[in-house]
């Protein structure tokens, strides 16, 4: 009956939430050029759009083009693969809760560092590119251990069973990192620590290049996958009665979103409230729908991580915040906002 | 009334499904086990005592012999030190567990441990040399910042205090205190040594940490005991609860200063070991059913115990150094939670 004025509000709704994905893309820019604007020597930008084309001087394209520039891509990129994990979590799970670091997929590159550390214990002469590897391959043993512990023959996985242990095998993890932070020399201690806090601190295009095939292969997968999503998302009974196979379907995700998380993880360290705060603040803005969930919540992170790093080097020049800290002095308190905003 | 029939029907369901039989049982085993804990820790250890010796130190004092003085001034402290923390530990996530409705519950959720970490980084980058007495003050009082805080947004919020509500709010002042902590560390350069503070577990416990201590944690585990009929009924879920006639406001305001008081020192004494608040409650409910009354005074022994025998292995395992206790506590946790999450982790 009301056929027409539902999707002409659709429509309204759709134009709606082109103009924030839009706004947010816009957003990102005017941080990138903020973050150029800041640091040790400042380009303007004037300055930065000349360079971009070529037209800078020698020092203006070393900073542009190998310091600021490849950090930036590299905040941004790990943003959106953080967010994007946590979003696609919380969609399997129906966990409001679920990120990447809930499921222990930080805890598990954390560890694979620490070991790494341990054994080689001047971080100097040890080979730190090997670093992202060894995260990757961490936090892919823990979520194919937690994977493992949660599934069960003729019921597959329960997203309460999957966040439980995900949070016993975490603890488990931390416990054994405790062991090891005791013994480590205190300036190991000191660059394990800050790795672990979320620095940007892979910032070359060496690090660019290891991150960005998993996120050009994983995120429009995912986004191919937006659907699924929203029917993973109605509840499990809908969802078989749609004839999803579930089961399938959420392993896949599950892959993908580690995948993403343990690339970002890798590179940047633990940033762990991106993948909480992203998903959620997208929801406010666009709604439940993953079609445009997803690519909000990429946005978001992408904005958040880039703004956070930003903040971090500025504030206390010159030694550095790591970005994870900002983010989440950032985004806890506007997440508690929005909590005690909401209804139920 | 629908409500309250509906009430009753829950209520009989729930005495169904509690068994008290099962729960003296486990209540006399327990208390046993705790005392047999008890005298093992304070009998081994680098001079070994005999059990005779302790019993002996302990009721018929005399202060010429070393055992005596070595069982008086630093074993009895910290096994009763690791007794009371366990116990509050336990104590403390039964509650929670209980009264949010949500089998994750625990004191790391609300806040407490990060607002704790937070407040022993200030101290240790500002005040570098406080005496052990103010940090443990100075610990509490963070941890009690961090409840407060998440209790507040909680409360402040349209629609009131839901379990999900709690749960995320506690979420998101972790993550904003540990951040603020771990930066005041990065940047002063203290980290490892609130990592020590950390794991330091109970081997530091004095008389008088003890005398401060233990009126607090003794109140509130009675005031948790004489809280447990009202979260029982809690637990059944808020509407339930008024419906058979609770005034469910006041309830959450005692628990959730019981649980504050509780967590608040325990983890101002050992720092954050998680596991207890999380495990014991599961334990014990998985053996005595669903009335709280028996959950919490089983925790209670339960929470001891562990604590008990754990500070006990970390003392032995690798002497002279002891292990991180909450490092193992989480060995044996975690498997044990991983058959709990198996089994279901419904049981709520």
């Amino acid at each position: 009956m009301n056929n027409r004025f539902l999707t002409a509000n659709q429509q309204k709704m759709k134009r709606k939430n082109f103009i924030i994905l839009g706004t947010l893309v816009v957003l990102i820019l005017i941080t990138f050029v903020i973050s150029m604007n800041t640091g040790v020597i400042k380009l303007t930008p004037l300055e930065v759009i000349r360079t971009l084309f070529g037209q800078g001087d020698a020092q203006q394209q070393l900073i542009l083009f190998e310091f600021r520039l490849p950090r930036i891509v590299i905040a941004v990129l790990v943003g959106m693969g953080l967010a994007v994990s946590g979003a696609v979590l919380q969609g399997i799970s129906r966990n409001a809760l679920a990120d990447p670091g809930i499921l222990g997929i930080n805890a598990g590159a954390g560890l694979a560092v620490m070991l790494f550390i341990s054994f080689f214990p001047s971080t100097k002469a040890a080979p730190v590119y090997l670093l992202p590897v060894l995260a990757f391959i961490g936090s892919g043993l823990t979520a194919i251990i937690i994977y493992t512990l949660s599934y069960k023959r003729h019921e597959g996985i329960t997203p309460m069973r999957l966040i439980l242990t995900g949070v016993a095998v975490a603890a488990g993890i931390s416990s054994a990192m405790i062991v090891l932070t005791l013994r480590l020399t205190p300036e190991n201690y000191q660059f394990v620590a800050t790795w672990l806090a979320g620095s940007i601190w892979g910032s070359n295009w060496r690090f660019v290049l290891s991150l960005l095939p998993w996120l050009i292969v994983l995120l429009p997968f995912v986004y191919a996958k937006s659907r699924v999503l929203n029917i993973l998302n109605l509840g499990e009974i809908t969802a078989v009665g749609l004839g999803a196979s579930i089961e399938k379907e959420r392993r896949w995700l599950l892959a993908a979103s580690v995948g993403l998380a343990g690339a970002s993880v890798s590179v940047s360290g633990g940033i762990g409230f991106v993948g909480l705060v992203a998903p959620h603040l997208a929801r406010q803005l666009v709604g439940a729908k993953h079609q445009f969930l997803l690519p909000a919540s990429a946005l978001l992170g992408g904005l958040l991580v880039l703004l956070a790093d930003t903040i971090g080097r500025s504030i206390l020049e010159p030694s550095e915040i790591p970005a994870g800290i900002v983010v989440a002095v950032l985004g806890a308190p506007y997440f508690l906002y929005l909590l005690a905003r909401l209804k139920e | 009334m629908a409500m309250s029939a509906e009430g009753l029907e829950k209520l009989q369901e729930l005495q169904r499904r509690s068994y008290p039989i099962r729960a003296i049982v486990a209540l006399i085993i327990g208390i046993i086990g705790l005392m047999f804990a008890i005298g093992l820790s304070i009998s081994f250890g680098a001079a070994d005592i005999s059990l005779g010796m302790v019993w002996q130190a302990v009721f018929n004092f005399s202060s010429e012999l070393t055992e005596h003085q070595i069982i008086r001034e630093i074993r009895l402290p910290r096994v009763l030190g690791a007794a009371l923390v366990g116990s509050a530990f336990a104590v403390a996530g039964a509650i929670m567990q209980g009264m949010t409705r949500n089998p994750l519950a625990d004191s790391g959720l609300l806040g407490l441990n990060a607002g704790a970490a937070f407040m022993l980084a200030i101290c240790f980058a500002f005040f570098p040399g406080l005496p052990y007495m103010y940090l443990i003050m100075w610990s509490f009082a963070g941890a009690g910042l961090g409840v407060v805080i998440v209790y507040g947004i909680g409360s402040l919020s349209k629609g009131g205090l839901t379990p999900m509500r709690l749960v995320l709010a506690g979420a998101a002042v972790s993550a904003l205190l540990g951040a603020l902590g771990e930066g005041i560390a990065l940047h002063y350069r203290i980290g490892q040594d609130l990592a020590f503070w950390y794991a330091g577990g109970v081997s530091g416990t004095k008389w008088s940490h003890l005398q401060i201590l233990s009126p607090w944690l003794l109140a509130a585990m009675i005031g948790a005991l004489i809280l447990s009929r009202s979260i029982t009924l809690l637990s059944l879920g808020e509407e339930i609860a008024i419906g058979l006639g609770q005034r469910t406001g006041v309830i959450k305001i005692w628990g959730m200063i019981i649980v504050l008081i509780l967590a608040g020192a325990a983890v101002s004494v050992v720092g954050a070991v998680g596991f207890v608040g999380l495990i014991v409650p599961h334990l014990t409910r998985y053996i005595v059913g669903h009335d709280y009354r028996w959950i919490i005074s089983c925790s209670l022994v339960y929470g001891a115990l562990l604590v008990v025998l754990a500070d006990f292995i970390a003392r032995n395992i690798n002497a002279p150094y002891e292990a991180p206790i909450g490092a193992l506590i989480a060995f044996i946790g975690v498997p044990f939670f991983l058959y709990l999450a198996r089994k279901g982790g419904k049981e709520l």
